[in-house]
């Protein structure tokens, strides 16, 4: 960790030149997103020719873009498939993928089930943000319900995706998550995240006051605010009131969303374990051969 | 680490220098000759055994085989694994061809070197999974959204799916171009011989790498080295920051969607690369064609029995030679111009409706005569059935 | 010189080994050109099963067979299914012990190669006993490169059984041809 620096020495050592200004509204939480990974980065020490960050369609798969890092800004939905490719070509490279909740959840929703099942070595910081932004405000996955989307003008009927209680179930080796308004804790999650053998997840609640804070009265940042505020709870505090509250108390929290630390799991990566099938298959040929395969 | 080709393990690996093995099998010991090192895949009939041959030999020779989640991962992953600099391929069939349509317009837009074997069948929907056919000749074509030019190339024999395979490789890395090759289940399940070529029978082309230092170099630009259209290519992890998307682009890669003449002269480039150079790798054979009447022009598993057919009507006295299409795009529509000024008719047999006879049509310019020979369902034209329109009586 | 050879049998009896034994011996150990094709579809799954092998002097265009030369059957269902297009030149091998009826109004080869295979100790080589069988009457085939051919594509730690078993079988078919 280098001894001082302040933001605008981060920002002008790692944003990408020629790519500003972004195209993130007023209010929007993904520029945060942005500055956490510089932290998390400068903090680690990692040279940026050995991060490779990539990315799907949608608001915060333009972050790669603004990093001055190799970047695939790809399909939708399909970044952490393409992400594997990289990372299975070059092991010793730091993959991170930005993506939103509609595509990593919707239409790329397989690719998250496989990649986190995997363990693929990646750390995947998904900006989720209850609702298609760019495309101008379409029903996400993870939408509350009751809430007003141009393609859900009556309401969300649906139950939403728990996208990190999912990546725990699938075994991820690290999942969190957090509302953005806090700094510490996404970039120490970010940090923990690219250090974890095996696929790491952070999820960062990120608001949209365009295309879903308008429709759903939080239009205002400071009333986004007091809605994440209002919505969410510790993990540890949750358990705490599941265990010792009175019923009153458990119902209140009942319907917030966790945020913390869901998993830490000190387990091999995909690759890691390749890479040991690969080294023991060679041994066995070459003690077959008599000799090295190699010339 | 990075995957480095042995030459040596990898021969050692494939076994006897002669042996007698399915098409399938002999794409996959393909893309290990050429130095393919990642393969990402999909099972699915009649294309599994290329999996199973990339499952069973890659990590042996030190290159990553995954099986991915579907294949529109299988060709995403691929694309990735490009971009982190080294050679990948994948295979599939029909309906994993229909589903890496948006991808393999991806690699187009971000030139992006990789191939794509497809071990043909039919449709639409599930069609005859077992069965061979040539169901994708125009979704290779035009497949994706959008204008482009494809590479695609038709194996006919078990030797060729090997041959092929690596030339595909070569022509991916030389034109930054996602090459498709076009074989098909009959091929693809046929046993037969095949010859692994040595270390000096084979030419590898690799991707040209950037001269100038970051901060001067064009990721999307012509080369900078010799200015053909072909950029150079900077890999992942190589601290040129390169920024790739499929949107329309500058010469940096950075975005640039709104004005007319952006997109324009970066499509024209990615179509141009490849078209100005159809004469230096458009590839036919010619078969009694010197003095031909009548000719079949065909490719893939229909030109073996119109092979047979020729040799039958040359018996009977008939006039007949065959002109195969070893690549079918670009379109080797100069050779076929000039068939079409030397025959009086031409016949073009097909395991599809007509896919190929009609750019025949197009390029012959009713020079000729050009009869569609199709035959569907899942079996190839018997050859006494193409004889009878050669004008050989059975 | 073009030769069309069909051999038939149970899913499971090893006629799609027997038929890449076949082909390889006549192109990777010998002097032809050789295709081996077979049926898949749920007559692969323990039904009457074939696998085809065409073998020729020149390249070979259409590679299915649109006759039959050579034709050997191992199971009853598949000559009763397969005979169709047999003629009255078309040699036939069949074992009679598992193809009872198989009369077709003229000579046809008899060979009893499953119980070679069993007095050999496996009945697993039955398919290995034919081709060796195969190879004593058809005169195309060489026995030194069918022998090769054999030992090159069955399991290392078999490799013993199996040439036994094509030995025998060739002796047996060498009988049958002076009967």
């Amino acid at each position: 960790m280098s001894e001082m620096i302040d933001a605008n020495e981060i920002r002008r050592k790692y944003l990408r030149d020629g790519m500003l200004p972004t195209i993130f509204c007023n209010g929007c939480g993904h520029g945060n997103a942005i500055d956490y990974t510089f932290w998390a980065i400068e903090e680690l020490g990692i040279n940026m020719d050995d991060v490779a960050l990539a990315s799907g369609i949608g608001c915060s798969s333009r972050i790669p873009g603004y990093i001055n890092a190799d970047g695939l800004h790809t399909t939708h939905g399909r970044a952490l498939a393409f992400a594997t490719g990289i990372k299975a070509a070059n092991p010793d490279m730091h993959v991170i993928v930005f993506t939103g909740d509609g595509d990593c959840t919707g239409i790329g929703g397989n690719h998250f089930i496989h990649a986190a099942r995997r363990n693929i070595d990646m750390t995947v910081i998904l900006l989720n943000n209850f609702i298609y932004g760019m495309t101008g405000g379409q029903l996400a996955p993870t939408a509350p319900k009751g809430s007003i989307a141009t393609t859900a003008p009556y309401g969300n009927i649906e139950q939403p995706f728990n996208i990190s209680e999912l990546a725990t179930a699938l075994g991820a080796a690290y999942v969190a998550r957090w509302p953005i308004f806090y700094p510490y804790q996404p970039i120490k999650s970010i940090k923990e995240g690219i250090q974890t053998p095996g696929f790491a997840l952070i999820e960062l609640m990120s608001p949209c006051p365009t295309a879903y804070g308008r429709r759903n009265k939080l239009g205002e940042i400071d009333q986004l605010w007091a809605w994440y505020e209002q919505n969410t709870i510790l993990i540890e505090d949750y358990e705490k009131t599941m265990r010792y509250g009175t019923e009153e108390e458990k119902a209140a929290v009942k319907e917030k969303f966790l945020i913390g630390i869901f998993q830490k799991a000190e387990k091999p990566g995909f690759f890691e374990a390749y890479d040991r099938m690969v080294k023991k298959l060679m041994a066995n040929d070459d003690a077959k051969w008599g000799g090295g395969g190699a010339e | 680490m990075k995957y480095q080709r042995d030459p040596v393990r990898i021969r050692k690996v494939l076994g006897d220098k002669v042996q007698f093995i399915q098409g399938d099998m002999a794409v996959a010991y393909g893309g290990l000759v050429a130095g393919v090192s990642f393969f990402g895949g999909y099972p699915i009939t009649p294309a599994s055994e290329v999996a199973e041959g990339m499952a069973r030999l890659l990590p042996r020779v030190g290159g990553t085989f995954i099986q991915m989640e579907d294949e529109i991962g299988s060709i995403a992953a691929v694309i990735g694994a490009a971009w982190g600099g080294v050679k990948a391929m994948t295979a599939t069939s029909g309906p994993g061809f229909s589903l890496m349509m948006e991808n393999y317009g991806y690699a187009i837009m971000t030139e992006t070197p990789c191939v794509i074997a497809n071990v043909q069948r039919t449709g639409p929907s599930t069609g005859q999974p077992t069965l061979g056919a040539q169901g994708d000749m125009m979704q290779v074509r035009w497949g994706s959204h959008g204008d482009m030019e494809a590479i695609a190339l038709a194996p006919s024999t078990v030797q060729e799916c090997l041959d092929m395979t690596i030339e595909a490789i070569n022509l991916s890395e030389r034109y930054r171009h996602p090459v498709c090759v076009m074989t098909d289940g009959e091929i693809g399940h046929l046993r037969e011989k095949l010859v692994i070529p040595d270390e000096d029978e084979i030419e590898l082309v690799e991707r040209r790498t950037p001269k100038l230092p970051p901060g001067e170099f064009l990721p999307f630009a012509p080369s900078q080295i010799d200015g053909s259209k072909v950029p150079d290519f900077a890999a992942f992890g190589t601290g040129y920051h390169t920024y790739v998307t499929g949107l329309t682009h500058n010469e940096k890669g950075f975005p640039r969607t709104d004005k007319q003449p952006d997109h324009e002269r970066l499509v024209m480039r990615i179509i141009e690369k490849i078209t100005d150079d159809r004469k230096r790798f458009v590839n036919i054979e010619e078969v009694m064609m010197d003095d031909a009447e009548v000719a079949f022009v065909t490719y893939g598993a229909s030109a073996r029995p119109a092979r047979s057919a020729v040799m039958d009507a040359r018996k009977a006295g008939i006039k007949a030679g065959m002109l195969r299409l070893k690549t079918v795009w670009p379109f080797p529509r100069d050779e076929i111009m000039a068939v079409s000024k030397k025959v009086e008719r031409i016949i073009v047999p097909e395991m599809n409706l007509g896919q190929i006879y009609h750019p025949i049509r197009e390029y012959t310019d009713q020079a000729c005569e050009v009869v569609m020979a199709p035959k569907i369902g899942g079996e190839m034209h018997l050859p006494h059935e193409l004889a009878e329109y050669l004008g050989v009586r059975t | 010189m073009k030769r069309e050879i069909r051999i038939a049998g149970f899913g499971g009896q090893g006629v799609i080994l027997a038929g890449f034994i076949v082909g390889k011996a006549a192109c990777v150990f010998g002097p032809y050109n050789a295709v081996q094709s077979q049926s898949y579809g749920p007559e692969a799954r323990g039904g009457a099963a074939r696998s085809e092998v065409i073998i020729s002097d020149e390249p070979i265009g259409y590679p299915r067979p649109t006759g039959v030369d050579l034709f050997v059957a191992i199971a009853q269902e598949a000559f009763d299914t397969y005979k169709g297009d047999v003629r009255p030149d078309t040699v036939v091998i069949v074992d009679p012990d598992l193809v009872p009826k198989h009369d077709l109004g003229r000579p046809v080869f008899e060979v009893r190669v499953q119980k070679i295979a069993e007095d050999l100790g496996n009945k697993i080589v039955t398919n290995i006993a034919m081709v060796g069988a195969m190879t004593g009457i058809y005169d195309l085939f060489d026995e030194d490169a069918m022998r090769k051919a054999v030992l090159d594509s069955v399991p290392k730690r078999f490799a013993e059984l199996n040439v036994n078993a094509f030995k025998k079988g060739y002796e047996a078919g060498k009988d049958a041809l002076s009967r």
